[in-house]
């Protein structure tokens, strides 16, 4: 009975009214759903939105991957409080996070400021979009790599050492190597987010069509103009990546959980 | 955990460069905005944050959000322990499918949540003509905003109960069916009382993230003043009219009900001693 109603509930709420996506979508036909979709501004849209995610995912890689080795590797006064702190982009309503990162990287800002004198805007450009996109997906790879850093063995690091490796080349050899899948999976896991992300990006994003627009508010542009076949064609091809993404994430976890158990 | 040993362990320089560089950056980068949405939201006095507060619109976008919270998140929870209930007590095919798809909705922009629902049930879509014509009202009002946020917030309970009772087995509710107890007995006297805390946890998620729904809830709301906009619907709207205090103040509430969320589950995870998942 419990599996019946857990069927029946996600086949409502989730798989149908997403299948509805495809459904319509093919009701444009290929060529009509590939000229939706192959516009300019769709495509400016597009390689914005994809590439400065992108970016955000490099980003988050170093500095995740800093944040997490030194809450993990060393102890030091305010190092819990440091590490409830990262859980913050998540914890933020998205719309908040928006207006507030606007606020503080407007020209006038506390942060924009210092910006704007060294002749540099951030609010209302893609560095903007860039800023945003980078803090709400920091918490995916710290939160992915602290578990696998905590546990990785102590043994091989030291067996490295009285072999007489330097610190350097014990990081490089026998440190990082293990630590890459969880790199790898937690920079996706900010990546897949960074793509769909609206609330705290389209404030200080400035919406410029060809400029400074992204997919998702692309997507909002379209319904309100009643424009149906573009939107439903672009959150086709926002789902088809989704997914994809998904499954690369699924793949790259059971792999890490394989190795975890050897 | 590690206790570093001599050869082992950092040079002190290192140490404390590499400290000093990421508290610095997650204080610039997470804890100022923090500080910025209360000096914000205080900039103009006391008085004005509480009027920002109690005026007509904020108070009816608050009875919205915890109107839509209200009927979202029981719903989930109920799915929730289903779902977990069926997953780690029976055995069936295509369980790890199942598993995808219950967190498919994490994959899925906002942006997309709201719009399969306008596709379903908006004035152009698959069911609009026959709503319409029986005058139910779904996008644009508060159905549609409840779907939308079912939709964002449908894995939270779910994806905590999973893990727990799967390592749980299921050992005492046959112990108990053995013994006698119906079903329902055995949920409410065995499963419940050993799942209370993962249960409670993952509704203080679903709850946070259903009251801070922004992209979804944008797409199916119509946007009107007093009747369709939720709290952050609400902020979006001051804040384009540049009432940047008032914003500020009805964002504060929010980022309370974040910090709230934030604080107990660093709590549970201490008193627990381990990292609960991501999201």
């Amino acid at each position: 009975m419990s599996l019946g109603f857990t069927l029946t509930y996600l086949g409502l709420i989730v798989l149908i009214p997403l299948a509805m996506v495809f459904v319509k979508t093919s009701g444009l036909g290929f060529a009509g759903a590939w000229a939706a979709v192959s516009t300019p501004r769709v495509l400016a849209a597009v390689r914005l939105t994809f590439g400065l995610s992108l970016v955000a995912g490099v980003i988050n890689c170093v500095c995740g991957f800093l944040v997490a080795w030194v809450l993990v590797r060393y102890r030091f006064p305010g190092r819990r409080f440091l590490d409830a702190s990262v859980d913050l982009p998540f914890a933020m309503p998205t719309a908040v996070a928006g207006i507030t990162l606007t606020t503080l990287y407007a020209p006038k800002g506390w942060i924009g400021q210092y910006f704007e004198q060294a002749g540099i805007q951030v609010a209302y450009t893609p560095l903007g979009i860039l800023l945003a996109l980078t803090f709400i997906g920091l918490p995916f790879v710290v939160r992915t790599l602290q578990p696998v850093l905590e546990e990785l063995d102590a043994a091989q690091e030291e067996a490295a050492a009285s072999l007489g490796a330097t610190r350097w080349q014990t990081f490089r050899r026998i440190v990082f190597p293990p630590l890459v899948p969880a790199l790898i999976t937690g920079s996706t896991l900010a990546f897949a987010r960074a793509v769909g992300e609206y609330g705290s990006v389209v404030f200080i994003a400035g919406n410029m069509p060809g400029k400074t627009e992204i997919v998702p508010l692309l997507i909002i542009t379209k319904l309100e103009q009643n424009d149906y076949a573009g939107a439903t064609a672009l959150a086709a091809l926002m789902l088809v990546i989704s997914f994809a993404l998904l499954l690369l994430i699924n793949t790259l976890q059971r792999r890490m959980a394989r190795r975890h158990r050897k | 955990m590690n206790v570093p040993s001599r050869s082992t362990e950092d040079p002190l320089l290192v140490r404390a460069a590499l400290i000093v560089v990421a508290a610095g950056f997650l204080g610039l980068f997470l804890f100022v905005p923090l500080v910025a949405i209360f000096a914000e939201a205080f900039a103009k006095g006391v008085k004005v944050y509480f009027a920002a507060l109690t005026e007509d619109n904020a108070r009816s976008a608050t009875l919205l959000t915890v109107s839509v919270a209200a009927i979202s998140v029981p719903l989930n929870a109920v799915f929730g322990v289903a779902a977990a209930w069926a997953i780690s007590k029976f055995h069936f095919r295509g369980k790890s499918l199942l598993l995808a798809l219950i967190d498919l909705p994490f994959a899925v922009s906002p942006v997309v949540s709201g719009l399969v629902y306008v596709l379903l049930f908006g004035a152009q879509g698959l069911f609009g003509p026959w709503l319409k014509a029986h005058g139910i009202p779904i996008i644009f009002a508060l159905p549609g905003m409840v779907l939308a946020t079912i939709f964002v917030t449908f894995p939270f309970v779910a994806r905590e109960l999973i893990p727990l009772m799967q390592a749980q087995g299921s050992d005492q509710e046959y112990a108990a069916l053995s013994l006698g107890a119906t079903g329902w007995q055995t949920f409410r006297r065995v499963t419940l009382p050993n799942i209370k805390w993962a249960l409670f946890y993952g509704v203080i998620l679903c709850n946070a993230r259903a009251m801070g729904e922004f992209g979804a809830v944008s797409v199916v709301s119509g946007h009107i003043r007093g009747e369709t906009n939720t709290l952050p619907l609400h902020v979006e709207a001051l804040y384009y009219e540049y009432n940047s205090a008032a914003a500020f103040a009805c964002a504060s509430v929010l980022s309370l009900l974040g910090l709230v969320t934030l604080g107990i589950k660093t709590f549970i995870e201490w008193r627990s001693g381990h990292r609960r998942s991501k999201h």
